[in-house]
C-alpha cells in the first residue's frame, strides 16, 4: 500500500460512524443497484444465451427489449397466488423470504468504491465493514440454502422434495470448497476485512527480471491462480447455476424446489438466485479482480482511484463474471449427480487443501528469507502452477489414450474392436448378475370391463399390447 | 420427541437465558457500561432466542423443531457479534446454523412431513416429572454458574485480547493467537477425532461391489460409442390408443422402425384413424378427408395399398 494509493482507501476505522442518513441512502442505493442488477442480468443472459445459440433473443418490450425483464416482473406479480393443498403453510410462506433476505444483506459489505464525498459527508462506499467481512457473505449464503431446502420441503410434492435435497447435499459440499479457495486470499491478504483485501491487490510487487524493473500482477487472480479457478468453480455450484443447476434441472426435477411456487412468492425465489449470481460475481471481483481499483491500462492515470470512477471499474468487472456464469450456461451440459459430487469432494476439495499448504508454505519462505510475499508468488508459484496445469493436461490425456486411438481406428473404417454385448431376450441367466425378467408367456386375464362391453355388442380393440378378450386376442395375432 | 427430549433441551434453553441474565447481572455490579444498543439487542433477542428453545421442545413436526431451534442458534450468533467476538458468531452461522442443522434438516426432510409426535404418554407422569426436574436442573445449573461468576474481576475486552488495529490487533488475532498456540494440541486432537469418526462411518457403511459382475457404465459407454450408434436406442411408440412397449416407433415415412422393437415381445400394430385423405377415408365418406395431411401433401393421397402402419380396416 504506497502513500498514493492510501489517499482515499477506507480502512475499518472509517466504517461505523456514519450520519444516519448516509447509511440510509446507502442502503437504499444497494437495494436499488441489487433490483436493477437483476432485472439487468435477466435480460443480459437471455440476449447472451440467444447470440450463442444463433437467436435474436427478447427484443419486443421497450428499446431493444431491454425492458423484458420488467414486463416478466410484472407479470408474475399478477399472477394467481397458488398454495398447494398439501403444503405447510407457515414454512412455504416463509421460505422465499429466507432466500431473499439474506441474498440482499450479503451484499452489504462488498465495497463498492473508495472513500466519496456524499453531499459533504465523507464516507467510503460501502455499507459496512468488519475484520469478518468475507465471512459474513458466506453465512449470508449459508443461511439461503435454508430458502431452497424449506421451499421444496414445505411444498408437499416429490419433485421440489427432491430438489431441495439435492441443493442441500450440493451447496454443503461447495461451500467447502469455496471456503477453502478463500482461505488462501486471507493468507495473502492478512485480513478478513473485504476493503483491505481490496487495499492488499493495490499495487503491484516491483519486480527486477534479469535487471529488467517493472511492476508485477497485484490480482490474487494471477498471484493465487489456483484459488481462482477453485473459487469459479465452486460458485457456479454454490448458485445452482448450468451445468451445476441439479436442483432444478427441468429435464429431470420440472422446476425442482420451485415447481409448486407461483406468483411473487416465485418472484422472490427467481431474484434471490440472481442476487445471489451478481454477489459471487461482486465477490470474486473484491477478493481477485482486485476490487473497485482500475485494471491496469486505465489505472496509469492518476484520477482512476478517486471519486466516482471506481464504480464503473467496479461494475465492468461484475458484468463481465456475469457473463461468464451465461457463457458457462450457454456451453456446458448438465452434469450428472455422481459425477458431481465425486468432482466436488474429490477434486476441489482435496486440491484445494494441498493449494492451502503451498500458499502457506510459500509464505512462511517470503518471511524466513525476507522476501516480498508478491516476489515468491511470482517466481514460484506461478512456474509451479503452470507445471501442474500442464501435468494436468498430459495426464488427462493419457487416460483417455485407449479411447483416442480406438476412436481414431474406427474413423478409419477398421472393426470396432469391442462388440458391444447384445443381450439375450430373455435377459442374461440371473443367476450370473442378470436383470429379473417376468415370464414373457405371461396371460394377461380378461378385464371385466371389456366383458361388459363385448356383451353389448361393441368389442372393439381399444390398445395394442393387451390380449384381453378372445374377441380381440385374433385381431392381434394375424397383425 | 418425547420424556427425555423434552427435559434435555427445555433445560438447555432455560439454561441459556438464565446464563445469560447472570452474565449480564455480574457485568452490571462491576460497573462495565453496556451500551444503549447492546441493551436493546439483548432485551430484543433474548426473547426470542428463548421462544426458540421453547417452539423447538414444544412443535410436533420435526422439521419445525429444527426451524426454531436455527432460530435460537441465529440469536446466539448476533449475541456474539454483539459481545465483540464476531469470528465467534460468524463460526456459529457457518457451521452450527448453515451447516449442521442443514444436515438435520436433510435427515429429517426424509421422515416424511405427515410423520409428527405422538401425543400419548406412554409412561404416566412422565411429562410433568420432565418438566418439573428440567425446571430444577436449570435452576441448579444457573445457580452454580452465577455463584461461579459472582466476584470475578472482569478484565474488559482490550486487556484480553488488544483492540482494533492495536499492538496486539483484534478478535480474529486474539481467537487465533490462542487456537494456534495454547490450545493446539487440544485443537489438532479434536480435529483428528472428527476425521476418525468420519471415515469410520464411511468404513462401516460402505459396501464394496463385487468385483466382476459387470462392466462399469464408463466401460459400458465408451463400447456404445465406438459403435454405428452412440445415441440411445429409439423408445415404443406413444400413441392416443396405445402406450405400451409393444407399439413400434414410427420412422418419418410412417413404416415401423425396427430399432425400436421391444426385445422378446411381438410387434403390435396400433389402431388408429384412418389417415386423412387416403383414399380408404374419401371412399368411406369420412367428414375430415382431405384435411391437413391433403394440404400438406402427405404420402396418404396417392396410396392405394395399404400404407405400413396405418392400421388399415381399423374402423369397423
Amino acid at each position: 500500500m504506497s502513500v498514493l494509493a492510501a489517499a482515499d482507501q477506507p480502512t475499518l476505522e472509517d466504517f461505523g460512524n456514519d450520519v444516519w442518513w448516509i447509511v440510509l441512502i446507502k442502503i437504499v442505493g444497494i437495494f436499488g443497484v441489487l433490483v436493477l442488477m437483476t432485472l439487468f442480468a435477466i435480460v443480459f443472459e437471455r440476449k447472451v444465451v440467444a447470440r450463442m445459440q444463433q437467436r435474436i433473443g427478447p427484443n419486443r418490450v421497450g428499446p431493444r427489449g431491454y425492458l423484458q425483464s420488467l414486463a416478466d416482473g410484472l407479470k408474475l406479480a399478477f399472477k394467481e397466488d397458488i398454495m398447494p393443498a398439501l403444503a405447510d403453510k407457515p414454512v412455504y410462506f416463509l421460505a422465499p423470504v429466507i432466500a431473499t433476505i439474506p441474498a440482499f444483506l450479503a451484499f452489504s459489505v462488498i465495497p463498492l468504491g473508495p472513500t466519496v464525498s456524499i453531499f459533504g459527508e465523507r464516507t467510503p462506499l460501502q455499507l459496512i465493514d468488519s475484520p469478518i467481512g468475507v465471512l459474513i457473505v458466506l453465512a449470508c449464503s449459508a443461511m439461503g440454502v435454508y430458502g431452497i431446502v424449506l421451499g421444496g420441503w414445505a411444498s408437499g410434492s416429490t419433485y421440489p422434495l427432491l430438489g431441495s435435497l439435492r441443493s442441500a447435499a450440493q451447496m454443503i459440499s461447495y461451500e467447502i470448497a469455496m471456503g477453502l479457495s478463500i482461505v488462501a486470499v486471507f493468507l495473502y491478504a492478512g485480513s478478513m476485512s473485504t476493503s483491505e483485501i481490496v487495499a492488499a491487490q493495490a499495487d503491484g510487487t516491483e519486480l527486477s527480471f534479469f535487471g529488467l524493473e517493472f511492476t508485477g500482477p497485484s490480482w490474487f487472480a494471477v498471484l493465487l491462480p489456483v484459488s481462482f479457478v477453485i473459487y469459479v468453480i465452486a460458485v457456479v455450484g454454490e448458485t445452482n447455476r448450468a451445468p451445476f443447476d441439479l436442483p432444478e434441472a427441468e429435464s429431470e426435477l420440472v422446476g425442482g424446489f420451485h415447481t409448486e411456487y407461483s406468483s411473487l412468492k416465485f418472484a422472490l425465489f427467481f431474484l434471490a438466485e440472481y442476487i445471489n449470481i451478481v454477489t459471487v460475481s461482486a465477490l470474486a471481483a473484491t477478493l481477485f479482480l482486485g476490487g473497485w481499483r482500475a485494471p491496469w491500462p486505465i489505472s496509469i492515470w492518476d484520477g482512476a482511484n478517486t471519486g466516482w470512477w471506481p464504480l464503473l471499474w467496479f461494475f465492468a468487472k461484475v458484468v463481465v463474471a456475469l457473463f461468464v456464469f451465461v457463457w458457462l450456461r450457454g456451453t456446458l451440459p448438465r452434469l450428472r449427480y455422481d459425477q458431481f459430487m465425486r468432482f466436488g469432494w474429490k477434486v476441489l476439495v482435496p486440491v484445494g487443501l494441498v493449494w492451502i499448504l503451498v500458499v502457506a508454505t510459500l509464505r512462511a519462505v517470503a518471511r524466513e528469507s525476507d522476501l516480498d510475499a508478491g516476489q515468491v508468488a511470482v517466481f514460484v508459484g506461478v512456474p509451479i502452477a503452470l507445471v501442474l496445469l500442464g501435468g494436468l493436461l498430459l495426464a488427462s490425456r493419457m487416460r483417455n489414450r485407449d479411447t483416442r486411438v480406438a476412436a481414431r481406428e474406427a474413423a478409419a473404417g477398421g472393426p470396432a474392436p469391442a462388440e458391444p454385448e447384445v443381450l439375450d431376450p430373455r435377459g442374461r441367466d440371473q443367476a450370473s448378475g442378470g436383470f429379473p425378467v417376468p415370464p414373457l408367456d405371461l396371460v394377461v386375464p380378461p378385464s371385466p370391463r371389456l366383458r361388459r362391453r363385448e356383451s353389448v355388442g361393441a368389442g372393439t380393440v381399444v390398445g395394442t399390447g393387451r390380449r384381453s378378450s378372445s374377441t380381440t386376442d385374433q385381431e392381434d395375432d394375424d397383425v | 420427541m418425547s420424556g427425555t427430549g423434552m427435559s434435555g433441551t427445555a433445560m438447555s434453553g432455560t439454561a441459556m437465558s438464565e446464563t445469560a441474565m447472570t452474565a449480564l447481572a455480574a457485568a452490571a455490579d462491576t460497573g462495565v457500561v453496556i451500551g444503549t444498543g447492546e441493551t436493546i439487542v439483548f432485551w430484543v433477542l433474548g426473547p426470542v432466542a428463548l421462544a426458540g428453545a421453547l417452539g423447538m421442545v414444544l412443535s410436533r413436526n420435526a422439521v419445525h423443531s429444527a426451524l426454531w431451534l436455527v432460530l435460537t442458534m441465529l440469536s446466539l450468533g448476533v449475541f456474539y457479534v454483539v459481545q465483540e467476538a464476531p469470528f465467534l458468531g460468524a463460526a456459529q452461522i457457518i457451521v452450527y446454523t448453515g451447516a449442521i442443522m442443514i444436515l438435520f434438516l436433510f435427515v429429517l426432510m426424509l421422515v416424511g412431513r405427515e410423520s409428527s409426535d405422538s401425543v400419548v404418554e406412554t409412561l404416566r407422569g412422565q411429562r410433568v416429572a420432565a418438566i418439573v426436574l428440567g425446571i430444577g436442573f436449570a435452576g441448579l445449573v444457573g445457580a452454580g454458574i452465577a455463584r461461579a461468576t459472582e466476584d470475578l474481576p472482569v478484565a474488559g475486552l482490550a486487556a484480553v485480547q488488544g483492540t482494533e488495529g492495536g499492538a496486539a490487533a483484534g478478535n480474529v488475532e486474539a481467537i487465533a493467537g490462542v487456537l494456534y498456540g495454547r490450545f493446539v494440541l487440544a485443537f489438532e486432537v479434536t480435529g483428528a477425532l472428527l476425521i476418525v469418526a468420519a471415515v469410520g462411518a464411511l468404513l462401516l457403511t460402505h459396501t464394496e461391489r463385487e468385483p466382476g459382475v459387470g462392466r462399469s457404465q464408463k466401460e459400458r459407454s465408451r463400447a456404445r460409442f465406438l459403435t454405428d450408434r452412440p445415441q440411445t436406442l429409439p423408445g415404443p411408440g406413444v400413441y392416443a390408443r396405445a402406450n405400451s412397449v409393444a407399439a413400434p416407433g414410427r420412422l418419418p415415412d410412417g413404416g415401423l422402425a425396427p430399432s425400436s422393437f421391444a426385445t422378446g415381445i411381438e410387434p403390435q400394430r396400433v389402431d388408429e384413424l384412418p389417415r386423412t385423405g387416403s383414399a380408404g377415408a374419401e371412399r368411406e365418406g369420412l367428414p375430415h378427408a382431405g384435411g391437413t395431411d391433403a394440404a400438406l401433401g402427405t404420402i396418404g393421397g396417392a396410396t392405394t395399398g395399404p400404407v405400413p402402419g396405418s392400421g388399415e380396416g381399423a374402423p369397423r
